[in-house]
C-alpha cells in the first residue's frame, strides 16, 4: 500500500499551450490524469511528443498551468518521474547495468539503493541475462527495453513513454503490455503511440490529440462506441478513432 | 496483547484472498498476523518456505551475479560527460600539434604562437561536446532528470578545463608563452559559451563563438602577420570584464539549463 497523496491528480494541465519551434504544437489542452495507463493517440504531427516533453518538464509551456504531483518543486517532481524520449539516445560503450545505474545517479537516487533498483528494472524488462553486455551489442528491440528500464528504475509515480513499442517484436509487445498494466496499478503512466491495438489492450484511458487540440478523453470502450460500421478501420476501436478524427477533418485527407 | 487469535475459518478466507471480508476484520487479521508468529505459522506451515526456495533456486543460479562495482567509473562520469571522452583526447592532440608547429617555426608571421590562437577555442568544443544536442546522444534523457541544470553543467565544464588547462600550461612552457596571455581568453570563452548557451543553446553558442574567433582574430593574424590587439597584455582587463559579464548572465539565466532549450 502506498502513502496517501495530497493531490487529486498526478498530472493536471489547464489551457496548456506549448511551442515546438515557432509552431504552437499543443494548443489549449486541458486534462487531468490520475493513476492508470493513459494511451496518447493521434496522427503524426498532432503534438503527442511535444505534450509528453512538456509533461517531462523539458519544454516550458508558452502559457497555461501545468501541475505535476501536486506542484512541488521541479527537482522533486523529476526525482519521481520516469521518461523515455522518442529518440532514445544512449551511450554505446556503456553496459546495460552501467547505463541504467548512470540514469539512476542522474535521478539522484540514494547510491546504496542503486544496484538493487538497477537489477530489478533490468529484470522487469527481461534483460537480466544481457545486463553486462555493452549497448552497442544489443538489437534495436533490446535497446528499446533498456530505455524502458532506465525510465522505471526510480519507481516513478509519473511515467512518460514516447513510442515505447517501436522496434519491439509481437511477443515483446505482448509482454510490454503486461508490464504496462502492472506499472499502471500504482503510477500514472502516459504512453504515446500510433498503434491503436496497444491502447485497446493495455490502457485504462485514451487521450486523443489532433492538430494540437484535445479531441477525446475517455475509456477505450467509449472510443470504440463512437465508431460505426461505415468508418474505416479493422477493429471497433480503430473505427472509433477514425470517427472522432473525422469530425474534425475532411474525410479522405491525409 | 494478542489474546484473540483469528479463527481457522477467517484465516483460510484471508489466505484465499476472499474480497467479502469486512474491512475492519481484514485490518484486524492483517495487523494480528504482523505481530503473531504462531498465527503466521498456522497460515503458512514450514514446507511452504521450502517450496518457495525450491522454485527460486534454479532462477538464482540462472541470474547473473552482479559484477564488482567499478567505483572509479561512477566517480568519473559524475564529472565527465560520457559523450566527451574522444573530444577531450582530441583537444590534447590539437594542443600537441600547435606546440609541434610552433617548435618547427611555422607560426603565423613568426610572431604569434599557435598555442595562443587555439587556447580559447578548445574549451568551447569541450563544453559543446558535454552539453550540446548534436554531441551528447542522451541529452534529452539528461535534461529531464533532477541533476540537469547548472551544477551538472559546471561539473562537466570543470572536467573539460581540468584537461585543457594543464595541456595548455605544458604547451605554454614549451613555447615560452606567459600563462596570463592564454588563460584569461580560455576562461572567458568557456564562460561565454555557457552564457550565450543559456540564451540561444550551447551548440549554437559554440559554433558562433568559434566562427567569430576565426573571423575576427585568426584570419587577420594570418593575413597581416601581426599580433592581434586582443592577445596583447593590454587586453587583459577586457577579457576579465567579459568573464565577469558572462558569469552574471549565467547566474541570471541558470534555469535555462534545466530545459531542452539549452542543448540546441
Amino acid at each position: 500500500m502506498t502513502a496517501p497523496t495530497t493531490y487529486a491528480w498526478e498530472i493536471e494541465a489547464r489551457g496548456l499551450r506549448v511551442k515546438a519551434g515557432r509552431r504552437m504544437a499543443v494548443d489549449d489542452v486541458t486534462l487531468t490524469l490520475g493513476r492508470g495507463v493513459h494511451g496518447l493517440l493521434g496522427p503524426n504531427g498532432a503534438g503527442k511528443t511535444t505534450l509528453i516533453r512538456a509533461l517531462a518538464t523539458v519544454l516550458r509551456p508558452a502559457s497555461g498551468a501545468l501541475s505535476l504531483l501536486g506542484g512541488t518543486d521541479l527537482r522533486e517532481v523529476r526525482r519521481r518521474t520516469g521518461y523515455l524520449p522518442q529518440e532514445f539516445g544512449h551511450y554505446r560503450r556503456f553496459t546495460v547495468r552501467e547505463f541504467v545505474a548512470y540514469v539512476a545517479w542522474l535521478k539522484e537516487m540514494p547510491s546504496r539503493d542503486v544496484p538493487a533498483a538497477v537489477q530489478r528494472a533490468v529484470d522487469r524488462v527481461g534483460l537480466a541475462d544481457r545486463a553486462d553486455d555493452k549497448l552497442k551489442t544489443l538489437s534495436g528491440g533490446m535497446v528499446r527495453r533498456v530505455g524502458i528500464a532506465q525510465a522505471i528504475v526510480n519507481d516513478p509515480e509519473v511515467l512518460l513513454l514516447d513510442e515505447p513499442t517501436v522496434g519491439l517484436d509481437p511477443a515483446q509487445r505482448l509482454r510490454f503490455r503486461e508490464l504496462l498494466v502492472e506499472l499502471g496499478a500504482d503510477a500514472c503512466v502516459v504512453v504515446s503511440t500510433h498503434l491503436v491495438e496497444d491502447v485497446a489492450a493495455a490502457c485504462t484511458d485514451v487521450v486523443l490529440l489532433s492538430e494540437g487540440k484535445l479531441v477525446f478523453q475517455g475509456t477505450p470502450a467509449r472510443l470504440a462506441a463512437a465508431g460505426t460500421a461505415e468508418h474505416p478501420g479493422d477493429s471497433p476501436i480503430e473505427r472509433g478513432y477514425s470517427a472522432v478524427l473525422a469530425t474534425r477533418r475532411e474525410r479522405g485527407s491525409w | 496483547m494478542t489474546a484473540n487469535h483469528p479463527g481457522e475459518h477467517l484465516l483460510r478466507r484471508y489466505a484465499r484472498g476472499d474480497d467479502d471480508i469486512a474491512a475492519d476484520e481484514l485490518w484486524a487479521v492483517e495487523a494480528h498476523l504482523e505481530t503473531c508468529a504462531p498465527c503466521r505459522g498456522r497460515l503458512a506451515p514450514d514446507p511452504l518456505a521450502t517450496a518457495v526456495w525450491a522454485d527460486l533456486a534454479p532462477l538464482v543460479a540462472r541470474t547473473p551475479q552482479m559484477p564488482r562495482a567499478r567505483p572509479w567509473r561512477r566517480l568519473l562520469h559524475g564529472w565527465v560527460s560520457p559523450a566527451a571522452g574522444p573530444w577531450l583526447a582530441m583537444m590534447l592532440l590539437v594542443t600537441a600539434a600547435a606546440v609541434g608547429l610552433d617548435q618547427a617555426g611555422t607560426t603565423a608571421g613568426g610572431q604569434v604562437p599557435l598555442v595562443l590562437l587555439v587556447a580559447p577555442v578548445l574549451p568551447v568544443l569541450g563544453v559543446a561536446a558535454s552539453w550540446g544536442r548534436s554531441f551528447d546522444p542522451a541529452h534529452e534523457l539528461t535534461a529531464a532528470t533532477p541533476r540537469a541544470g547548472l551544477p551538472l553543467l559546471f561539473r562537466r565544464t570543470a572536467s573539460v578545463l581540468a584537461v585543457v588547462v594543464p595541456g595548455l600550461a605544458v604547451a605554454g612552457l614549451l613555447t615560452d608563452v606567459a600563462p596570463a596571455r592564454w588563460l584569461l581568453p580560455c576562461l572567458a570563452f568557456t564562460v561565454g559559451t555557457l552564457a550565450l548557451g543559456a540564451l540561444v543553446g550551447i551548440t549554437r553558442a559554440a559554433i558562433g563563438l568559434v566562427v567569430a574567433w576565426a573571423a575576427a582574430i585568426v584570419a587577420p593574424t594570418f593575413a597581416f602577420s601581426r599580433m592581434p590587439i586582443a592577445l596583447d597584455a593590454a587586453a587583459t582587463p577586457v577579457w576579465a570584464g567579459a568573464l565577469a559579464a558572462g558569469l552574471v548572465v549565467i547566474a541570471a539565466r541558470r534555469m535555462a539549463f534545466t530545459r531542452l532549450e539549452a542543448n540546441r
